[in-house]
């Protein structure tokens, strides 16, 4: 049969392979997003950038359990200004490259998104749903349709290309946030962030181990819930998803799709896996879908939505 | 690897600290002392550990002792955590995630090991692994010379910036005499990155092999922050030691490191402010 063909395509922006690097991972610098690039991802995701410089939570910033990892990392980022500076020559990367972009109110995101917009980024991703971190996301109230609606409208007036919302699964009723993001003018949905947050404390030392003494759980106990999100999101929008949460395999990269997701987001796993993750993961859809005679990843998005609707 | 490598309480991981008590801390010099553990932590020379004070933070650390059962770190006393580790005493408890990084490959042939401040920590257990070649520490005065009386290290040359103890001046002042005499060898290198790079420019206009160990603002240490690169490369998976020939591509290498914000900064202005 003929070759298998990975890429996809979210609102306008082509994708080699639906793998994306998830937000916090290694977006430190250009240089670092590079070399992910040369390991074989699709798209790539900055760290995300704040209107100040933050330098995050003390260490330990992330703790390992049996299903996953807890994180606090608190969102340290160099801000605008030196964000501007350092991500730069953006076309040389050879991937997209995603903006993520947080506020601590809907005039931070404004002045960010406006520094940015226009550096070259394929996209801006708005998150709304860091478990962690006072100000931002879930620890100021940030995932609700409301506030949704209100940062998609307001920065969809100052920036003119595509604009993803990542939510959280903490959140009630997801799809409800997704339409209001919809609505609002966004583009696309990220899904998931992390989830909890969590707290892992080491008996012997009687302390939680996180600096910040909880954090965000990814990893494998996050991937059910993730697809669950996905699924429900996909039920309600139009707007393409990227699946994000604790996807390792190339299985695992089918079933978000298959639940309703365009392209997959990675993260946690490039620490068991290494950078090899992105290449695996492809490999592993491509021997998948050629063996269940599949030969696009646009035959699998949503498939695993009623058979029989009534 | 997986999630939870172990879940015991003595085996150590990468992703979890495992708490050790303090067994016997040894004064080192006047601001410096050796913390030593009990176990069995598979480590070789150049790797480090994020040694952890419950409720605290969490720092890397080179293993600057290491045998059958026991292993121990020095720290100068420098900022708030070596401070609070400073006062810590015999049967105090402290997590120890490691090892991680990249080691030193130890190379045939003659060696040089050239160690700045607490840096010398660092090259101790190369020290005890080698056998051989030249040590060479520079220290800022005689009140901080490293491991004067360890074994091993009796031919150690010390300089001090003030003369205080042996000869006065910057550990790579007589790089070059010290070719003319001995040709050929590897450099293994720790210490303040002006001085690393002072050494690497002397490597690179001899084409000699060398090896440094960089430092640069750690977090998470398995590869996932971001926080310690330096270009490309990050510091706690494809370092701390990299080799002349990777230093050479580093457009960072003696020039930028990034503050705990990832803020980068001229490497003197973040030698001051990190401590």
């Amino acid at each position: 049969m003929a070759a298998v063909d990975l890429s996809t395509e979210l609102c306008g922006i082509k994708l080699r392979n639906p793998t994306v690097l998830a937000s916090g991972i290694l977006g430190t610098s250009n240089a670092l997003l590079q070399m992910v690039a040369g390991a074989g991802v699709g798209a790539v995701t900055t760290k995300s950038i704040s209107l100040d410089p933050m330098p995050g939570h003390n260490n330990p910033i992330t703790v390992g359990f049996e299903a996953g990892l807890l994180n606090a990392v608190g969102y340290s980022n160099p801000g605008l200004h030196a964000a501007i500076e350092e991500f730069k020559n953006l076309e040389g990367m050879g991937v997209p490259v995603i903006a993520s972009v947080i506020g601590r109110g809907v005039g931070e995101f404004i002045k960010v998104v406006e520094g940015l917009w226009s550096q070259g980024f394929a996209a801006i991703e708005i998150s709304l749903s860091c478990p962690h971190t006072p100000g931002f996301g879930m620890m100021a109230g940030q995932s609700n349709p409301h506030y949704t609606r209100q940062v998609v409208a307001a920065v969809r007036r100052v920036t003119s290309i595509p604009i993803f919302v990542k939510l959280s699964p903490e959140t009630p009723d997801i799809a409800k946030v997704a339409v209001a993001a919809e609505e609002a003018g966004a583009d696309g949905i990220t899904a998931v962030n992390t989830m909890g947050p969590g707290m892992v404390i080491n008996i012997e030392a009687r302390q939680p181990v996180l600096g910040f003494k909880m954090g965000g759980v990814s990893g494998p106990a996050l991937r059910p819930i993730a697809v669950r999100c996905v699924y429900e999101i996909y039920k309600a929008v139009r707007i393409p998803i990227i699946g994000t949460g604790g996807v390792s395999t190339g299985r695992h990269a089918i079933e978000m799709l298959m639940a309703g997701a365009t392209a997959v987001g990675i993260g946690t796993a490039v620490c068991i896996s290494g950078l090899d993750v992105f290449s695996a993961v492809c490999r592993e859809m491509e021997e998948w879908m050629e063996a269940n005679n599949v030969s696009s990843v646009q035959e699998l998005i949503g498939t695993a939505h009623e058979l029989y609707p009534e | 690897m997986s999630y939870t490598p172990n879940d015991s309480e003595s085996t150590f991981n990468v992703l979890q600290p495992t708490i050790v008590r303090i067994d016997r801390i040894v004064d080192e010099s006047k601001t410096t002392k050796s913390f030593f553990f009990n176990g069995n932590i598979e480590y070789e020379p150049g790797q480090f550990i994020m040694l952890w004070i419950p409720g605290l933070d969490e720092k890397p650390f080179s293993i600057s002792y290491h045998g059958k059962n026991f292993f121990g770190i020095t720290a100068a006393c420098k900022g708030r955590f070596t401070r609070k580790l400073h006062q810590m005493s015999v049967g105090d408890i402290l997590g120890v995630r490691g090892p991680l990084g990249r080691p030193f490959t130890i190379q045939k042939g003659n060696a040089c090991l050239i160690g700045g401040g607490v840096g010398m920590a660092s090259l101790a257990t190369l020290v005890d692994r080698l056998k051989r070649g030249m040590i060479i520490q520079g220290a800022k005065t005689a009140s901080d010379v490293l491991f004067r009386d360890r074994t091993g290290f009796s031919g150690m040359t010390v300089y001090t910036e003030d003369g205080s103890a042996g000869e006065i001046g910057l550990p790579t002042k007589n790089l070059e005499t010290i070719y003319k005499q001995f040709g050929v060898m590897t450099l293994y290198v720790c210490g303040p990155e002006p001085m690393t790079h002072a050494v690497f420019e002397f490597a690179r206009r001899h084409g000699l092999p060398m090896q440094a160990s960089l430092e640069r603002y750690m977090k998470c240490g398995i590869g996932l922050c971001g926080q310690c690169s330096c270009d490309g490369l990050r510091m706690c998976l494809e370092g701390p030691v990299v080799d002349r020939e990777t230093l050479e591509t580093l457009s960072d290498f003696g020039r930028f490191a990034r503050l705990k914000d990832g803020r980068k900064v001229a490497i003197e202005e973040y030698l001051q402010v990190r401590t």
